[in-house]
């Protein structure tokens, strides 16, 4: 993976609460079996007419959110399905972070794995980035801090663990291999 | 000095710990069980590929297929080839994925096939204190024996394989203690559904669920499963049960639980997993079980759900939930009893089981569905199918006009073939009624089997009691 260090970008909002995975990607795209290639169908049946024409007032579609690699959206993002296939449609969209005032459990540990930052804000920053769709903010994974255009800058929760294996592009196969001896004391204990 | 009062859930933690977690580092959590399917284990085997590695230990894994592929019988035994290309592929990567690293394969035409947290408990593989993951959200099922079961994404799914454990922070816990008898009429699925109602679909983030009380205990296993499969719509990591005198029945002599003396070794080690008296819980929260009612969901989660009796809530100036009901097609303030149904679908590894199909059965005996309804049956379980069959339940199904399937996902979501049609409306005993989730456009009203019939009889939303 990449190391992921510092992101400025401007953002895209789905206000909308409780977003679920069958939103970010719906079942009937879940029939490849390689990762690449799913961004397509990121949010698919609100992006597109059944007949696939694209449908203008979907705001993935409005050319102001061309580029943006942030996405704020409402309370409980990611609920649903532990489908990886969530994440790596927004990844391969072209999304690194993903801001909500709650984000789902599963997809959040998915995000992780994928290089997308999962930020968690309190709900007046919320507030103001649903208010201010196209802001531009800067995430700081080191620092922790989310800076809005007014200078303002705020805190997010990352754990030390996902902040070391971010900031230096780990992941955690490598440290799971890693414990192999103590893994096979547990074995043999059980 | 006394140990501490435990939750169940602290215990089955604490006995899986490889190392434990500390301010920089997650936990490394040992894996007894590792359930694979077709959808969600491709990339994983693929990683394992490109990095040079093997499956770690094979006979932890067992492999099935369930949600992309067809229930037609036909296309699963008949030489017909599957419909759709992508779930052919997916199929013979998963056949060619097991023969290569050892993984056993309960595949499309073996007789124990099925969803996989049907064929789970079944088997007797689930099993109390066992950690138990799949990249399922709907793992959480397991949990209904007092295990430790939870759903994973595809990464972690290359993760158990490569290394048989998992990183992970010690989730919170949170008892939701139900007392009170359920009352006629009144189903498992009717009491999760009123849970959720009350927790909401984030109710339960970061934690995992104990349900206690002496409703839970006078569950039998499969209403117990039916309970834990939801635990996710709350948001929750997992759900549990702990195991008791009904538990044990359950799982004896099932073909992989502990047999002869090896059997009473695990029962001993069982019977001290539930919670200690005096554990304390991150969080609790009370419901009473006289005063659920059948409960329907309207809107697109599951946590927007009534009492079938009941109106659709109104909430101005709520633009979500204004979208929702738009989608929904259904006006706020009015009564959901009497709503047309198009489909009704009963299956699913919510409402697939062997008491599941007796429910509806009961209900539909001598009946026909509503003409222009259609109703899709489909078992959990290959096994499920033989025992429903023996009985005759096929045939009540089939004579009530209903369609009747071999084992899988099917209608549950949109990419087996089966789907409901756009703007259609459908009665489900699923568990997720998200826009688009039994197919684009589709409207899910999710219900327990009684309701799911009694809807079908009627071709309206009906009160399962009025038909009883
Ligand atoms: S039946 Fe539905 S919820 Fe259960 S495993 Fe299959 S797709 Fe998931």
């Amino acid at each position: 993976m990449e190391p992921f260090t510092t992101l400025s970008s401007r953002t895209v909002v789905l206000p909308g609460a409780n977003i679920d995975t069958d939103q970010i990607i719906p079942a009937r795209f879940l029939t490849t079996t390689t990762r690449a290639g799913l961004g397509e169908h990121l949010f698919a049946d609100w992006r597109y007419h059944p007949d696939g024409s694209p449908r203008i007032d979907f705001v993935l579609n409005r050319t102001e959110a061309q580029g943006c690699r942030i996405l704020v959206a409402g309370r409980n993002f990611g609920c649903g399905s532990s489908r990886e296939h969530a994440p790596w449609a927004l990844a391969d969209y072209g999304f690194r972070a993903v801001i909500s005032t709650e984000l789902a459990d599963i997809f959040r540990s998915n995000c992780l794995k994928n290089g997308l930052l999962p930020v968690r804000v309190e709900e007046p920053t919320s507030a103001w980035l649903i208010g201010h769709p196209g802001a531009q903010v800067t995430l700081d994974v080191a620092a922790g801090t989310l800076t809005l255009p007014t200078g303002a800058a705020v805190s997010f929760p990352l754990e030390a663990f996902a902040r070391h294996c971010l900031l230096r592009g780990l992941d955690e196969l490598d440290y799971l291999l890693e414990r192999r001896n103590e893994i096979e004391a547990f074995e043999r204990r059980a | 000095m006394a140990r501490a009062p435990q939750t169940l859930f602290d215990k089955v933690w604490r006995r899986h710990e490889v190392s434990a977690e500390s301010a920089d580092c997650p936990a490394v959590l040992y894996i007894d069980l590792h359930l694979i399917h077709e959808v969600t284990s491709p990339q994983a085997f693929a990683v394992l590929r490109e990095r040079g590695l093997t499956v770690r230990r094979p006979e932890r894994t067992l492999a099935t297929m369930d949600h992309s592929t067809p229930t037609l019988t036909a296309q699963v035994f008949g030489g017909t080839p599957i419909a759709l290309e992508a779930a052919r592929r997916q199929v013979r990567e998963l056949e060619a994925n097991c023969a290569e690293s050892g993984v056993e394969l309960l595949g499309l035409t073996h007789s124990q096939r099925g969803i996989v947290h049907v064929i789970g408990p079944e088997l007797g593989l689930t099993q109390p204190g066992k950690t138990i993951v799949c990249g399922d959200s709907h793992t959480s099922t397991h949990g209904a024996v007092g295990a430790l079961a939870f759903g994973i994404g595809t990464t972690e799914v290359g993760y158990v394989l490569a290394t048989q454990c998992l990183l992970q922070r010690k989730p919170r816990t949170l008892a939701v203690n139900v007392s009170g008898e359920l009352r006629a009429g009144v189903t498992a699925k009717d009491l999760i559904l009123a849970i959720i109602g009350r927790l909401g679909v984030s109710g339960g983030t970061g934690h995992v669920i104990e349900y206690r009380g002496d409703t839970m205990r006078a569950l039998d296993m499969e209403e117990r499963m039916t309970v834990c499969n939801m635990s996710i719509e709350a948001g929750a990591r997992a759900g549990m049960i702990g195991p008791d005198e009904t538990t044990y029945r359950y799982l004896e002599g099932r073909p992989r639980a502990p047999q002869g003396e090896a059997w009473e070794r695990a029962l001993e080690a069982w019977r001290a997993l539930p919670t200690d008296a005096g554990a304390r819980f991150d969080r609790e929260v009370d419901l009473d079980a006289a005063g659920v009612e059948p409960m329907i969901t309207y809107g697109t989660n599951p946590g927007m759900v009534i009492p079938i009796g009941g109106a659709i809530p109104q909430r101005p100036g709520d633009a979500a939930f204004g979208q929702a009901l738009a989608y929904m097609g259904l006006t706020p303030g009015e009564p959901i009893r009497d709503q047309p149904v198009n489909v009704v679908f009963l299956g699913s590894c919510t409402n697939a089981r062997l008491s599941d199909l007796r429910a509806a059965a009961r209900l539909l005996r001598g009946r026909r569905i509503a003409p222009g309804l259609r109703m899709l049956v489909v078992p959990g379980s290959q096994q499920v199918k033989r025992q429903a069959e023996a009985e005759g339940l096929d045939r009540v199904f089939l004579e009530a006009g209903a369609e009747w399937r071999e084992s899988g996902c099917s209608m549950c979501l949109g990419m087996n073939g089966d789907v409901v049609g756009r703007g259609e409306y459908s009665v489900s005993t699923s568990n997720r009624n998200f826009e688009g989730r039994q197919g684009s456009g589709a409207r899910t009203l999710l219900a327990s089997p009684l309701t799911a019939a009694a809807c079908a009889v009627r071709g309206r939303v009906t009160d399962p009691r009025e038909l009883m």
